[in-house]
């Protein structure tokens, strides 16, 4: 199967990239890049840097900018993912949905209007052990925003790893948080990955951030042979 | 021992994962579970499971629709069975249902109509089809949602079928029907 793969370069997408080319063929990648904060489709920090990433990954990138409003930016997404068809003939869009049924079945349903199929290999997977694999395939994966009580500043910028993990899973146990950051607790960026062909390194970065929400936004950034 | 048919097409790299995995993991907290997919049952190996399981499958998946050939397995054993959005369409189909046009994406508002042992009164549930099963004379129909019938029941055998997912929000349903038998 021809597949597309629907991007933000945060852990989820990035894994699920992964386990795409493994068993199918994977000709694009779709960035959606919303200007909207508050979007709970697509706003991600560093979400420009998918640019690099995907020059990393040595794959093509269709990536689009949308406003952000809840209807129009799904037509936005429409729109990249049918020149991912008309372009590279993808016949299936691959998705890093794990819980959410908010993302999931807006996704599905524009793939069902598209006659594509929609592939989710996260698909409700342990979110514990979807980060253990993540550090245990060698991601260089680091948090780039926090959205929850008791995150705070002193977690942006940092690196997964099993320490972190830990901390994590203590966190979903006494505060409800779900540990991958299902629930918009958490956001990452992947600054390197076994797919990765070249690493990116961080220039130049700037944390805002205000009580326990913040992000880690990198300034400048640019790729690095392995 | 409970066995967790694989509904799934050969080309969709991922439905097992999506479909059958979430599924399992449910079953096996209750009891020890094992996986087939449709195409390599060995419809003599049957009479080894106490439960059987069906699978759902992805919206662009409708190969089983035209194998129902495959399935008159379901008439002849006397096993409980669940099946889950293609499973139970499926299910239907080999008793001489047949499917419309539905399409329902996310969650949905489902009413209990008959009292029974997976679910009660009004409750919400994932689904993702886009044809719902007009079941045959032998099954009596257990919920609906605001556009399809969501669950059915053999009158005589222990057959249940529910369009909706529960592996994604109501798992309950599934454990239900595990302890049920």
């Amino acid at each position: 199967m021809k597949l597309g793969v629907l991007f933000s370069g945060g852990k989820d997408s990035t894994l699920a990239l992964h386990y795409a080319i493994e068993k199918a063929e994977v000709l694009c990648l779709i960035t959606l890049i919303s200007e909207n904060k508050e979007s709970y489709m697509f706003h991600t920090p560093n979400i420009k840097l998918t640019a690099l990433q995907a020059k990393a990954l040595e794959l093509p990138l269709i990536s689009k900018v949308t406003e952000g409003k809840p209807e129009e930016e799904l037509a936005d997404l429409k729109t990249a993912i049918k020149q991912a068809i008309t372009d590279f003939k993808i016949e299936g869009l691959v998705t890093g949905a794990v819980e959410s049924v908010y993302q999931a079945s807006r996704i599905q349903q524009l793939c069902n209007f598209l006659n594509i199929w929609c592939v989710n290999p996260l698909w409700k997977s342990d979110q514990k052990q979807l980060l253990r694999e993540v550090v245990a395939k060698g991601f260089k994966t680091i948090i780039s925003g926090v959205f929850a009580y008791p995150l705070d500043k002193k977690w942006l910028g940092k690196q997964i790893d099993e320490t972190m993990i830990e901390q994590l899973i203590t966190l979903s146990n006494n505060y409800g948080l779900s540990p991958s950051g299902e629930g918009g607790e958490i956001e990452t960026t992947v600054l390197d990955a076994p797919l990765f062909k070249n690493k990116l390194e961080i220039l130049d970065s700037k944390v805002e951030a205000k009580g326990n929400s913040g992000v880690f936004r990198v300034k400048k950034a640019r790729l690095n042979k392995k | 021992m409970i066995l967790i048919v694989d509904m799934n097409s050969k080309e969709n790299p991922f439905g097992f994962q999506e479909f059958v995995l979430p599924i399992l993991s449910i079953s096996e907290e209750l009891e020890k579970c094992t996986t087939k997919h449709y195409l390599e049952l060995n419809t003599t190996d049957l009479k080894d499971f106490e439960k059987i399981i069906l699978s759902g499958s992805a919206l662009m998946d409708t190969t089983t629709d035209s194998q129902m050939s495959r399935f008159n397995w379901l008439k002849k054993i006397d096993i409980p069975i669940l099946g889950i959005c293609a499973g139970m369409q499926t299910i239907g189909l080999v008793f001489g249902g047949y499917l419309e046009n539905c399409r329902e994406i996310g969650m949905i508002k489902i009413e209990t109509f008959k009292k029974n042992i997976l679910f009660s009164s009004t409750f919400q549930a994932y689904s993702l089809h886009n044809y719902s099963l007009e079941p045959p004379a032998e099954f009596e129909i257990l919920a609906k949602s605001e556009n399809c019938i969501q669950a059915i029941r053999h009158k005589d055998k222990d057959i249940y079928g529910v369009l909706f997912h529960p592996e994604v929000r109501n798992k309950e349903v599934i454990q239900k029907f595990i302890q049920a038998f």
